[in-house]
């Protein structure tokens, strides 16, 4: 989409997929596309004031994941591949287990990666969810022996927001003798994160979900914990991670997460309640809608609401035409003919799954963009419904699996 | 985000036909269970001259599901059954200016509750043979089924093998790994040779149906796209040179520096993509040195 088709009045609710850079964030960069150009591994003073300011973006990432050291903070490219090297780091550092536990909810970058390890020969486990998207830690006691190499759990789920227990079952995880890795890349910045405190030894996160660039991630390791790194070559991030040092983003990044820890509380308090308002509102004004996962544990921005007999890239299209962007887990918007694993997981009927609409709200919304949501949202399901064969005279037809029970391919 | 032409945006946003028709003689309902959509459509067919006399549909879907039913509604209001049922996936496609490869299966849809409409409404049992699977590969809209369908009837054990029957992987080689995968599936599912039926290769696909052009509509495409290429051959001091069209398969010569030049092969995959692009099917192209080896390669 270019430019010009984004209209002024565009209301941006799809924060769980990228966010905005912050003008402030973007300011911090810009010095370093132009005079402070240096390599900071070099010896002249083009590079020392870029080498300063990588050191104080990692101290920024240390405040905000509350770790005990600033050498535990290895920047990345994104957080697909903080994912990636946590894992991989994990089998090779402990190359006699070859049993992994995960979830069925996971990210992409963990899953894919998984499916293409078990096809190597590892045995990954992927704990299943609730109706409510929630684990069961028994399951997962079980399953923790001395043939596992890793954990790797998200700390929020980025379709439903749903929060998973990540700190008790790191503890349970390092009781066991097991390496705990999270891909926080929806948690942090939204979640208070104390790393020092818990039993977490990897954890993944992308500066773009959080008002940075994208192209820019953090791999936090504990210090003392195996590692293996996945691009060996120069000695940047103390060998850890070769490649020379993105600092724009970096720097960019450290600023992004100052900025985070500034909003933590307004995230929890105003933003939340928007997202709040938001949900009630929808429900009350549009019938047969329900929201998805577990409300009563979730990140603060993150509403994810199924409407029933409609499908969600029609919904999305119709959005998009009064200015309003969200996301959808049905299986139009991917191209994958499969609706999302996590509604799957979850045992959302397929006629509820498709039109789920996940509305993911940052601080730069305002009451007026979730008032003009509420206004347009029931005319928009309303026409869709119209057009649908499970519905008539504004009213689902009555036992809409058996009065339309189309043959399928 | 979709690529969705003006029409089918047109077509979803107002659509045209959104409507169950009162009083309808004909109804067919389809979907396809692992897109989640589904549709109904409704005919007022006249029972004299077979006449569609009026068409609604009811879409559970995505735009171009809504989009690609509203079309058929109107391609085949005012046809006789029997000139309905000739209307094809790509006829309702090209209505709407085109499709994204990923989104041709509603096409597809609309073109079987059409089917079960008239099954319907001639009293028979409309059956669907029709399997999708997830999309393989993108540049030619292969799914997976097939792909795995074609691998184990024909025994294929190369990506170039899959490419020859079925078009897939034949442009960008993105989804090399994707076939290679499905290959190893098959291979691993199979019983071990002594015990294997013999089977006899189906025609290739390609080879089977080059789509919509005469035989001399196609060579001269094919030199067209030589004449396009020749002023760069020449400039590295070679040529090319047609020599014998059989199906898919396109026999050339390299003249000059091309012949047994490193690069001759980067050269013909860069020709053969823009072939591919032209004629709008997937075609080989194979260097020979003479007429004869080109016969001699005929089996």
């Amino acid at each position: 989409m270019s430019v010009a088709t984004i209209k002024p009045q565009s209301i941006y609710l799809d924060n769980n997929a990228t966010t905005r850079v912050d003008p402030e964030v973007l300011n911090t960069m810009l010095p370093y596309f132009t005079e402070l150009f240096g390599n900071p591994s070099s010896m002249h003073s083009f590079a020392s004031g870029v080498g300063r300011a990588v050191a104080q973006a990692r101290e920024q990432l240390r405040l905000l994941l509350g770790a005990a050291y600033d050498t535990e903070v290895i920047f990345t490219s994104c957080g697909t591949e903080s994912d990636s090297t946590a894992i991989l780091s994990a089998i090779k550092a402990n190359p006699d287990r070859n049993e992994i536990i995960t979830t069925v909810v996971e990210h992409p970058a963990v899953l894919a990666l998984c499916d293409q390890l078990e096809k190597d020969g590892y045995t990954v486990h992927k704990l299943g969810v609730d109706s409510k998207g929630r684990l069961d830690l028994e399951q997962y006691a079980s399953l923790l022996s001395p043939r596992v190499a890793v954990v790797s759990v998200m700390w929020a789920n980025n379709e439903t927001g749903t929060l998973f227990p990540v700190e008790t079952m790191a503890k349970m995880a390092r009781d066991a003798g097991v390496l705990f890795h999270t891909d926080a890349v929806q948690a942090v910045g939204k979640v208070p994160i104390d790393l020092k405190h818990s039993c977490i030894d990897m954890l993944s996160l992308s500066g773009h979900k959080l008002h940075a660039p994208k192209g820019i991630g953090v791999l936090y390791l504990r210090r003392g914990t195996r590692f293996r790194p996945l691009l060996r070559g120069g000695h940047q991030e103390r060998g850890r991670r070769a490649g020379t040092e993105n600092c724009a983003a970096i720097v960019g990044l450290g600023k992004a997460a100052e900025l985070a820890m500034a909003h933590l509380t307004e995230e929890n308090t105003r933003v939340k309640a928007l997202r709040d308002h938001l949900e009630a509102g929808l429900l009350a004004a549009i019938p047969h809608a329900f929201v998805t996962g577990d409300p009563d544990n979730r990140l603060p921005n993150t509403a994810n609401i199924a409407f029933e007999y409609v499908e969600g890239e029609a919904i999305l299209m119709l959005l998009n035409r009064a200015g309003i962007a969200a996301s959808s887990g049905s299986a139009c918007t991917s191209g994958s003919l499969e609706p999302s694993h996590v509604m799957r997981a979850m045992d959302i009927p397929y006629t509820a799954a498709h039109g789920s609409i996940r509305f993911s709200l940052s601080r730069d919304n305002t009451k007026a963009d979730i008032e003009r949501v509420i206004e347009v949202m029931p005319g928009i399901i309303a026409k869709l419904r119209e057009m649908s064969p499970y519905w008539k005279d504004g009213a689902p037809v009555e036992d809409p699996e058996q009065a339309f029970a189309p043959v399928y391919a | 985000m979709w690529e969705y032409s003006e029409k089918v945006q047109e077509l979803f946003f107002d659509p045209k036909n959104a409507k169950a028709v009162e009083d309808a003689n004909a109804v067919g309902d389809v979907g396809s269970i692992s897109c989640g959509d589904a549709l109904r459509l409704t005919l007022k067919v006249n029972p004299q001259t077979e006449v569609i006399e009026d068409a609604g549909f009811q879409t559970f879907g995505c735009g171009s599901a809504i989009a690609s039913s509203s079309a058929l509604t109107e391609i085949i209001k005012g046809k006789t059954l029997d000139e309905a049922l000739k209307v094809t996936n790509q006829d309702i496609a090209d209505y709407l200016d085109g499709l994204p490869p990923e989104k041709m299966h509603c096409s597809v849809m609309g073109q079987e509750a059409l089917q079960a409409a008239v099954a319907n409404y001639r009293g028979e049992e409309w059956k669907d043979d029709h399997e999708e699977g997830a999309l393989v590969c993108k540049c030619f809209a292969v799914d997976a089924v097939l792909i795995e369908n074609t691998v184990r009837a024909n025994n294929l054990t190369s990506v170039e093998q899959v490419t020859h029957y079925t078009k897939a992987g034949g442009s960008c080689a993105a989804c090399h790994e994707g076939i290679e995968d499905i290959i190893a599936k098959v291979q691993a599912e199979a019983p071990t040779a002594a015990d294997a039926p013999e089977v006899t290769p189906a025609a290739p696909v390609a080879a089977a149906a080059p789509r919509g052009m005469t035989l001399v509509q196609r060579v001269q495409t094919i030199l067209t796209v030589f004449d396009e290429v020749r002023p760069q051959l020449k400039n590295d001091g070679g040529d090319i040179e047609l020599i014998e069209v059989q199906d898919e398969k396109i026999f050339v010569k390299l003249d000059g520096a091309c012949g047994g030049c490193q690069m001759a092969g980067a050269t013909l995959g860069w020709i053969q993509q823009r072939l591919v692009e032209k004629l709008g099917e997937f075609v080989r192209l194979i260097p020979v040195n003479s007429p004869e080896q080109a016969v001699s390669r005929r089996v």
